[in-house]
C-alpha cells in the first residue's frame, strides 16, 4: 500500500499544555494526487502541516514520507527530502528583489560553503526567468518584495515553492485575502502546478476545492471527520452539521 | 535583470574613497603622534566591520566583540612578551626567562600553554583560531537551540564580564588588571618607534582592506543575501531548506576573526593589552562605532570607528566631563533618529541632493529631473 | 579541597557561607525584581537599570545628610522616609525615561538595549557632576550596627538581617501588586495578548508607562537599602547589570518565583564557592555556569509557556 502513498500520518498527536490541536490522526496522501483539507476555523489544519514539516514538534505519531520517518528530522532536511511548504500568511523577504528571493529558493548551495561560491548562472537565471513567467512577475523581477500587492506576495512565495521543485507541495489557504480577478489567476495557477505533482492544499473556498480535489478530507477538532471525494464529502451530514452549513 | 557582481561602481568609488583617505589624506594631515592614534582607531574598524555583518547583516547583536579582540590581542602579546623576556633583559629577576609579572606573582616556571608563543607562526595562527574557536563553542550552542535577539546580547555580555574578571584574577599568568606591557620587537624590529609605528599604522590600512573585500565579497554572495532574509524571515529560510544555525554560526565565526585580527594589530600598534579592552564597556562601545557608520554598511562602519574614537579623544583632552554625555547621547541620537548612521545619511540626504544639483546644472535634461523628483 | 577541614568544620562554615549568601541573595532579590517587572513582563531591556538603583541610593544618602543636620531626632527613622523617596524620584525618572525613549522602541529590542546603555552613560555622568566622583556612603542609624551573636562562632550583621527583611518584605510587595491589584491582571492581560487586551479596554499605553515606572521604581527601593550594606559611586550600577540580568535570565524571564528561585541559587553557589577559591574565580566559575546551563535550557528555570 505504502507504494502509492507519499505521506502516511499514522495516530498523530500534539498537544499544547493538555488541549490536543491534533488528536490521534491518522491520514494518507497518493502520490500525483492534489488533497484539500477543508474544516472549521481551529480544527487543526495548519497544525497538520506545521507537524508535517517540523515546524511544530508532535507529543506523538509518525509521519512517513516515502517511508522516511519526518517527525525525527530538521526543518530544512524536511525540505532537503522534498517537502515544500507555503505559509498561511504570505512569508516573502521584503528586502530582496523578486529575483534575489525566487534564487535564494534555487535548491543548489544550500551549505555555507555552497552559498558561498554560489553563482548565479545561465541555468539558474533561466529558471528564475521561468518562475517569474509562471507566476506573473516576470515585469516586477528586479522590485524589492516590499512593494508586491498582497497577491503578488502570494505568488512569489509559490514561485519559491516551485523553483525548489518538491515532491510534496503544500498550501495553506493560498486564495485567502486575494481580490476575484487575483483569486481566478491563483485558480489557474494552481491548477498548472499540481499537474503531474503531490498536493496538499488547505482551502475554505468551496467552489475553489470542488475546482483542484481529487481528495477531501474534512478535519474537526482535530480528528478526521469524513474524508473521500468532494461529492461524497459534501453529501456527508455530519460534515454539513459541522462546516458547510453555515 | 542585473547580474550580483562584486562591486557596483558606486561601491567602488567608496572603497576608492575609503583608501585615498586611510593611504594619502590622514598620513597627509597628521603628525607621527596623530596618525599612531589613527592606527589605533583603525584596529576598532576591524571589529566594526565583523559587526556590519554580523549584526547589521545578520541582526546578530553580539555585545561580548571585546572578548575577542582581547583574545587575539593576547595572543599577539603573549608571542611579543615572550620575546622581550629574555634572560639577558630580565637578569634581575629571581627567575630570569619568564614575563615580569610571573616573576612578581612567584611563578618559576613558564606555564605550559605559554610555550606555543614562542613561535611567531603558531601565535599569529593562535590570533586568529583561538576567536573563531570561542565564538564556535559559543554560536553553536546558542544558535542551534534558537538563541537569539536580547538573550544572545546578554550572554555574549556576560562571557565580557566573565573573561574579564578571569584575566583580572589571574594575574600570574595574564598580567592581571595591568594587562601585559612593556612590548619591544617584533622577531627584532623595534616597534616602539615613530617609523615603527607609522609602518605599523600602513600594515593596518592594508590588513583593513584585505578584511574589507572578504567582508565585501560574503556580502555580495548568496550568503550575505541569506543573512538579510535570515534576520527579516527566519522561518522561511529554513523552510527553504537551510540549516540557520550554521550561517549564523559561520558569520559570528568571521565577526570574531576580525575582531581577533584587530586586536593582534592593536597590540602591536599600541604596545600593551590589557582587561580595559575585553570587558562590557569596550565591547558595547564597539557596536556603537558601527551603529554610527552605519549598521548596513562595511566602510560606513570603518568611519564610525575612526569618527568615534577621533571624537572621544578630542574630546576627553579639552572636557573629559562632557565626553560621557556626548556618548550617550549618541547612543541614543543613533538609536532614535539616525538608525542606519552616516551611511543612512548619506545615501538618503546628502547623495539624492549631490545627485539633483548636478542634474540641475545639467541644463539638457531638465525634464528628467522634474520626472524623478515625485518619486522621491 | 574538602580534605584540610573537619566535618564539624565544615559544617560551620557552611552555615556561615549560607548567611553571607543571604545577604547575597537579598541583595539579587532586589536588584533582580525591578528588572523581572520590566524585562519579563515587557520584554524591555534596560540596561540603565543599575543607575536607577543608584538615583535610589543617593536619594537615601542626601536624606541622612538632611536629617542629620535638620531633625537629628528622627534620624533613627529616616530610612523608612528615604526609601519611600527613592520610589518617587527613580519611579518619576522611570516614566518620563519610558515616555521619551521607550515606547518609540517598543518593536526593536535591541535598539531599546542600546539606547538605555546610553541613558546610563548620561546618568553616570550626571551623579559624577553632582554628587562628585568619590563613593559616598550614609550614616547608619545606630539600632542598625552591630550583630547578633547566635554561637560563639557566628554572628550575623543586624544591617544585613534589615537587608533580609526588607527583600522579603518588597518582594512579597510586588508578588501582591502583580496579582491583586488592577494594574498587575492588566500588566499580565496585556503580556499575554496585548491586541486583545487593547480591544477589551486596557490602556496598554498607560499601563506600559506604569510598569516601567513601577519596575525603576523598585530598582530605586533596591538602591536605598544596598545605603545599609555598602557605598555608592556614579558607576556602582553598571557593575550589577550583568549579575542582575543572568539572575532574571536564569529564572526564565516572566516568573517571579523563578527570579527569587535563581538569586538563590546563584548567591549561595558563589558565596560557599568564594570560601574555598579566590572571590574572583568564585565569580568566574558562579557564571560560567549559569552561563553553561542557559546554553543548555535557554528558557531559564522556569519558563513560561506562551503562543507565539
Ligand atoms: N503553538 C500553539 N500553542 C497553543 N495552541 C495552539 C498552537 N498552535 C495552534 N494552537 C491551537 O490549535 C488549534 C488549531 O489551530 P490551527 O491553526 O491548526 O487551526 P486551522 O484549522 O488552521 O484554523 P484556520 O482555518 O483559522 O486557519 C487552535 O485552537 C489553536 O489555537
Ligand atoms: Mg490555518
Amino acid at each position: 500500500m505504502s507504494e502509492q502513498m507519499i505521506i502516511e500520518v499514522e495516530d498523530l498527536t500534539v498537544s499544547f499544555d493538555g488541549f490536543k490541536a491534533v488528536d490521534a490522526l491518522n491520514l494518507y496522501f497518493e502520490k500525483n494526487a492534489c488533497h484539500v483539507i477543508i474544516g472549521p476555523n481551529g480544527a487543526g489544519k495548519t497544525t497538520v502541516l506545521d507537524l508535517i514539516c517540523g515546524r511544530t514538534k508532535a507529543t506523538g505519531g509518525s509521519v512517513k514520507f516515502k517511508n522516511k520517518e519526518l517527525l525525527s528530522m530538521r526543518e530544512d532536511q524536511i525540505v532537503l527530502a522534498g517537502v515544500g511548504r507555503k505559509f498561511q500568511t504570505p512569508s516573502v523577504y521584503e528586502d530582496l528583489t523578486v529575483s534575489e528571493n525566487l534564487e535564494l529558493s534555487y535548491p543548489k548551495g544550500h551549505s555555507v560553503f555552497g552559498a558561498l561560491i554560489f553563482r548565479r548562472d545561465d541555468p539558474v537565471q533561466t529558471r528564475i526567468q521561468e518562475i517569474a513567467e509562471t507566476i506573473f512577475l516576470e515585469d516586477l523581477l528586479d522590485e524589492k518584495a516590499a512593494f508586491l500587492s498582497h497577491g503578488q506576495k502570494q505568488w512569489l512565495e509559490i514561485g519559491m515553492l516551485l523553483i525548489q521543485d518538491p515532491e510534496l507541495l503544500m498550501l495553506d489557504e493560498p486564495v485567502a485575502g486575494m481580490s476575484v480577478a487575483e483569486r481566478k489567476k491563483t485558480a489557474e495557477l494552481l491548477n498548472r502546478i499540481i499537474q503531474d505533482r503531490s498536493v496538499i492544499v488547505i482551502e475554505h473556498d468551496m467552489g475553489f476545492v470542488a475546482d483542484i480535489a481529487t481528495r477531501v478530507t474534512v478535519l474537526h477538532q482535530g480528528k478526521t471527520l469524513s474524508e473521500g471525494s468532494m461529492e461524497r464529502v459534501q453529501n456527508d451530514p455530519k460534515v454539513v452539521e459541522v462546516y458547510l452549513g453555515h | 535583470m542585473t547580474r550580483s557582481s562584486f562591486m557596483t561602481r558606486k561601491e567602488l568609488i567608496g572603497f576608492l574613497i575609503l583608501a585615498a583617505v586611510i593611504f594619502l589624506l590622514l598620513p597627509a594631515m597628521l603628525d607621527s603622534f596623530r596618525l599612531n592614534l589613527f592606527g589605533k582607531y583603525l584596529t576598532y574598524a576591524f571589529v566594526a566591520v565583523g559587526l556590519a555583518l554580523c549584526w547589521g547583516a545578520g541582526g546578530i547583536l553580539s555585545l561580548g566583540q571585546g572578548v575577542f579582540f582581547g583574545l587575539g590581542g593576547y595572543c599577539m602579546a603573549m608571542f611579543l612578551k615572550l620575546e622581550a623576556s629574555t634572560p639577558e633583559n630580565t637578569a634581575i629577576q629571581s627567575t630570569p626567562g619568564i614575563p615580569d609579572f610571573m616573576d612578581w606573582n612567584q611563578l618559576t616556571e613558564l606555564p605550559v600553554w605559554w610555550q606555543p608563543f614562542y613561535s611567531l607562526p603558531l601565535a599569529l595562527l593562535a590570533v586568529l583560531a583561538v576567536p573563531v574557536v570561542f565564538a564556535f563553542i559559543i554560536g553553536f550552542a546558542m544558535f542551534t537551540r534558537r538563541v537569539g535577539g536580547v538573550y544572545f546580547a546578554i550572554i555574549t555580555q556576560a562571557f565580557a564580564a566573565i573573561l574579564t574578571i578571569l584575566i583580572i584574577g589571574q594575574q600570574g599568568y595574564t598580567g592581571g588588571v595591568n594587562g601585559i606591557t612593556d612590548l619591544r620587537t617584533l622577531l627584532g624590529w623595534d616597534i616602539r618607534t615613530d617609523e615603527a609605528k607609522t609602518t605599523l599604522y600602513f600594515v593596518n590600512g592594508v590588513l583593513l582592506f584585505a578584511v574589507l573585500l572578504i567582508a565585501q565579497y560574503v556580502r555580495k554572495s548568496k550568503l550575505g543575501r541569506l543573512l538579510i532574509a535570515m534576520r527579516d524571515q527566519e522561518d522561511r529560510v529554513r523552510f527553504s531548506g537551510y540549516n540557520v544555525a550554521n550561517f549564523k554560526i559561520f558569520i559570528f565565526c568571521l565577526g570574531a576573526a576580525f575582531a581577533g585580527i584587530g586586536g593582534a594589530m592593536f597590540t602591536l600598534q599600541v604596545g600593551f593589552m590589557s582587561p580595559t579592552l575585553v570587558g562590557i564597556v569596550p565591547s558595547i562601545e564597539m557596536v556603537i562605532f558601527c551603529a554610527v557608520g552605519g549598521r548596513l554598511s562595511i566602510l560606513g562602519a570603518v568611519y564610525g570607528a575612526l569618527l568615534v574614537n577621533w571624537a572621544k579623544t578630542s574630546f576627553s583632552e579639552a572636557f573629559p566631563e562632557l565626553w560621557l554625555l556626548g556618548l550617550g547621547g549618541l547612543f541614543i541620537a543613533v538609536v532614535m533618529f539616525f538608525p542606519n548612521g552616516l551611511a543612512g545619511v548619506w545615501s538618503e540626504q546628502i547623495e539624492p541632493r549631490l545627485t539633483k544639483l548636478s542634474k540641475r546644472s545639467d541644463t539638457a535634461t531638465p525634464k528628467r529631473a522634474a520626472e524623478r523628483a515625485p518619486a522621491e | 579541597m574538602f580534605a584540610d577541614y573537619s566535618w564539624p568544620e565544615l559544617g560551620a562554615i557552611f552555615a556561615m557561607q549560607g548567611f553571607a549568601g543571604l545577604i547575597l541573595f537579598s541583595v539579587f532579590v532586589l536588584m533582580a525584581l525591578g528588572l523581572a517587572i520590566i524585562f519579563g513582563q515587557m520584554g524591555v531591556i534596560n540596561m540603565a537599570h543599575g543607575e536607577f538603583m543608584i538615583l535610589g541610593a543617593y536619594v537615601t544618602y542626601l536624606l541622612s545628610n538632611l536629617f542629620a543636620d535638620y531633625v537629628p531626632a528622627l534620624f533613627s527613622m529616616y530610612f523608612f522616609v528615604a526609601m519611600f523617596l527613592a520610589f518617587i524620584a527613580s519611579g518619576a525618572l522611570g516614566l518620563f525615561v519610558e515616555w521619551a525613549l521607550i515606547r518609540h522602541l517598543y518593536k526593536r529590542p535591541l535598539d531599546t538595549l542600546l539606547a538605555t546603555w546610553g541613558l546610563s552613560l548620561i546618568l553616570q555622568q550626571v551623579y559624577r557632576s553632582v554628587f562628585g566622583a568619590r563613593e559616598v556612603g550614609v550614616s547608619i542609624p545606630d539600632w542598625m550596627m552591630g550583630s547578633l551573636p547566635l554561637t560563639d562562632l557566628i554572628e550575623i550583621p543586624i544591617n544585613g538581617i534589615f537587608v533580609m527583611v526588607l527583600a522579603v518584605s518588597i518582594s512579597l510587595g510586588v508578588y501582591i501588586m502583580m496579582f491583586r491589584s488592577n494594574w498587575g491582571k492588566q500588566v499580565r492581560a496585556i503580556n499575554q495578548n496585548r491586541v486583545m487586551a487593547g480591544a477589551v479596554g486596557i490602556n496598554t499605553e498607560w499601563t506600559d508607562r506604569l510598569t516601567f515606572g513601577i519596575g525603576c521604581g523598585v530598582a530605586g527601593v533596591a538602591g536605598s537599602a544596598f545605603t545599609m550594606i555598602g557605598s555608592t559611586g556614579p558607576t556602582a550600577g553598571q557593575l550589577y547589570i550583568v549579575d542582575t540580568f543572568l539572575v532574571v535570565v536564569f529564572g526564565g524571564a516572566a516568573s517571579l518565583l523563578g527570579t527569587i528561585a535563581s538569586a538563590f541559587s546563584i548567591s549561595q553557589a558563589q558565596s560557599i564557592m568564594e570560601f574555598f577559591l579566590s572571590g574572583s574565580m568564585a565569580k568566574v566559575l558562579t557564571l560560567l555556569v549559569v552561563v553553561g546551563i542557559l546554553m543548555i535550557r535557554p528558557q531559564g528555570l522556569f519558563a513560561m509557556k506562551l503562543r507565539k
